[in-house]
């Protein structure tokens, strides 16, 4: 059969890890894979050696919209790791309290895309007005939406106060019975099973040999988590359960992130119970020459700071890792074999970002016919409908 | 096997490819080796100590280029980095792509950011700097310059 | 002015186009389709093709590798089309300013007609913002009857 290639993007808006992919397909099925990145390098390595520690949290932060606070988690970790000290116990409260918001965030806006990937849209209007609460919540913590600005090196900026607590945890708990529900709704649902279950499979073997993080790892059997690896903040003194799977399909991939949004509300509203009173910083003047590892578990995967000082008051040298920089390319394993059809929803399984589907140009190579994200949405939401007859439903 | 036993093992078997040993802290430990060992090493870290290898990160210094491997023990909670340090006339050192996939990418970046030759990598293309970026020119070098003239450093008001 | 932007005005089309950014400014734009904000009841929606939209949505500081991009899809757009930059990135490029993968602005690359800034810009910020776009089309229109 005559090999197709199929381009789709190449935007893709997440932080340095935009891609351009290239299927190369015959027929329906998926031959071969190839990704081009670079449509969002920004230079944040080479910007952040020019300027001083405190002012690198402010460049950190914007890496990623998402990530917005595993990247300064880490990279403070690192600048500790050079000093060797430990932050204040109230410091380190406040700190898990706001990444484990945001791994509510991030998790809840993959789930509504992933829906929208399926043809559901139901599930990714539903999740998102569900999403607003907790970004409610960040607002009344930290005083911004999406950029929360509350990390520094030796303790973090902003205190909560002790009055905004009880609103806070009420907020959290409104969440939990709709998210049940969805939770429901989705393990239930005979469709999103015919659609997610068996689909891009990622092996425990190709999991490891790639280095794969976060969800993606944990949903092919590979307990791997940085909070319980390598505890920080105070991930060792809160009863939590890591959530494994172990089929790696993109339907676990699915469950292990509700599983986990669950997890981080309880992680959360523990906190915020027992936090308790004192210094919030340890106001660091000078960092000595050495160099320092950072690493915390980002709602993606393990995001990864190496810091290096000379002595001067800015790092000399500063490489940060994604986590999607690992998962990536596990593609390679995971969409080969596979339909076109579910091509979306794999590359969306591993939670990249929803641009490139949004922005995907698939041209038959003879030039005939021209399709685009939208066509190929609609091509994933004909193969539910087409599900949905088969079943009676 | 216990942190101690790791470091035991690891001295005993690379006593000739080991230069420096430096036990910064409980978590973390910096072992300096020769280029030539790097695939013998992390062969045997990756494979037969199954650590999870992290990631790689180039670093351009003032007489040397070095490129640091780190790799954690998750179940020990200990992270190792490889560090290797490149003569600055002659950047080369074996690519670990036969080891593991992971270390793909990474390849790819420290190639054109810091302009160093990694042997036996199936492909080094570009992967973050774009297209028309010119040949030879790599950022994250202490030496690195504007090369654009046509690029606007001003806010413009 | 023509019947296309007197068309344009009722209900307006837009294409959100990333060029090197965050991300923030990209998922408040998506915010907006959602429920609380839900921008459609003005007639607004998310065009899938660049071939379909009046106004072009843009976020992030030009980076190289998307600038051939940005210049490609910008003549693409059917004209009259309308520029807004979203974010502090497409302003200025903000911390981006001295990175060595964005050397120009935005506004140096294709004409810009509406300014939000922020980083990111809340959803209340960009519906307000392409109120303003709207308002200020609409003038032109009368001062050219005149």
């Amino acid at each position: 059969m005559a090999k197709t290639i199929v381009p789709i993007g190449p935007y893709h808006p997440l932080q340095e890890e935009p891609e351009f992919f290239s299927l190369t397909v015959e027929g329906e099925k998926v031959v071969d894979i190839d990704v081009r990145i670079g449509y969002n390098h920004r230079g944040i390595e080479k910007l952040s050696e020019m300027k001083t520690f405190d002012q690198s949290t402010f460049v950190i932060e914007r890496i990623c919209g998402i990530c917005s606070t595993s990247h300064p988690f880490a990279y403070t970790r690192a600048v500790e790791d050079i000093i060797s000290v430990e932050v204040p116990e109230r410091a380190k409260y406040i700190r898990t309290i706001i990444a484990e918001g945001e791994r509510i965030h991030s998790h809840l806006l993959w789930l509504g895309l992933a829906g929208h990937f399926l043809g559901y849209n139901t599930v990714y209007m539903w999740v998102w007005k569900l999403r607003e609460e907790i970004l409610d919540v960040m607002e009344i913590l930290s005083g911004n939406r999406n950029n929360y600005a509350m990390f520094k090196p030796g303790g973090v900026r902003r205190d909560i106060k002790q009055e905004d607590i009880p609103d806070v945890i009420k907020k959290l708990d409104s969440i939990i019975p709709s998210l049940t529900m969805i939770k429901k709704a989705v393990i239930d649902d005979p469709v999103i099973h015919a659609r997610t279950k068996g689909i891009g499979v990622l092996s425990k073997e190709d999991a490891i040999n790639y280095a794969a993080l976060g969800p993606t790892s944990r949903a092919s059997g590979v307990a791997r988590d940085v909070r319980k690896d390598a505890p920080y903040g105070v991930y060792d003194k809160i009863e939590w359960n890591m959530i494994v799977t172990k089929n790696g399909d993109v339907f676990d991939k699915v469950i292990v992130r509700i599983l986990e949004v669950l997890e981080a509300i309880k992680i959360m509203k523990e906190c915020l119970l027992t936090l308790p009173k004192g210094e919030i910083d340890l106001n660091i003047k000078d960092i000595p020459p050495g160099e320092g590892i950072g690493h915390v578990e980002a709602p993606r995967g393990e995001t990864f700071h190496y810091v290096r000082s000379d002595g001067t008051n800015r790092p000399v040298r500063h490489k940060v890792r994604a986590p999607t920089f690992m998962n990536l390319p596990t593609f390679k394993a995971t969409v080969v074999g596979e339909t076109i059809s579910d091509a979306t929803i794999i590359l969306a399984a591993i939670d990249p970002c929803y641009c490139c589907t949004e922005r995907m140009a698939v041209r038959n190579i003879k030039g005939t016919k021209l399709y685009n994200g939208e066509d190929l949405i609609r091509l994933s939401q004909e193969k539910t409908e087409k599900i949905k007859r088969k079943m009676g439903l | 096997m216990r942190r101690e036993e790791v470091i035991k093992d690891l001295r005993e078997r690379f006593k000739e490819e080991i230069i420096d040993f430096f036990d910064k802290s409980p978590k973390r430990v910096y072992i300096e080796i020769k280029p030539e060992a790097i695939l013998k090493v992390s062969d045997y870290i990756f494979k037969s100590l199954s650590a999870r290898f992290n990631i790689a990160s180039g670093v351009d210094t003032r007489y040397h280029v070095e490129i640091l491997y780190h790799f954690i023990f998750e179940d020990i909670n200990l992270l190792i980095s490889l560090r290797v340090k490149l003569d600055k006339k002659k950047l080369e050192i074996d690519s670990l792509i036969p080891i593991f996939e992971a270390a793909n990418w990474i390849e790819r970046e420290i190639h054109e950011l810091l302009g160093i030759n990694f042997k036996g990598h199936p492909d080094l293309r570009r992967l973050l700097l774009s297209d028309d970026w010119p040949e030879g020119i790599h950022p994250l070098r202490c030496d690195y310059k504007e090369w654009d003239e046509k690029a606007i450093r001003d806010r413009g008001v | 002015m023509s019947m296309k932007l007197k068309a344009l005005l009722k209900s307006p089309w837009v294409f959100h186009l990333s060029t090197g950014s965050c991300n923030n400014c990209d998922i408040e734009i998506l915010d907006c389709l959602t429920p609380r904000f839900d921008i459609e009841r003005f007639g607004m929606l998310l065009a899938g093709s660049i071939k379909h939209a009046d106004v072009l949505l843009i976020t992030g500081s030009c980076n190289r590798q998307s600038v051939i991009r940005l210049k490609r899809l910008y003549e693409q757009a059917p004209k009259p089309c309308l520029v807004v930059a979203i974010g502090e990135c497409s302003l200025s490029r903000g911390l981006f300013m001295h990175s060595y993968n964005c050397p120009v602005p935005l506004d140096k690359i294709i004409p810009v007609d509406v300014y939000i800034p922020g980083c990111p810009p809340k959803p209340e910020a960009i519906i307000a913002g392409v109120v303003k776009l709207i308002e200020k089309v609409k003038k032109e229109k009368v001062e050219s009857k005149k």
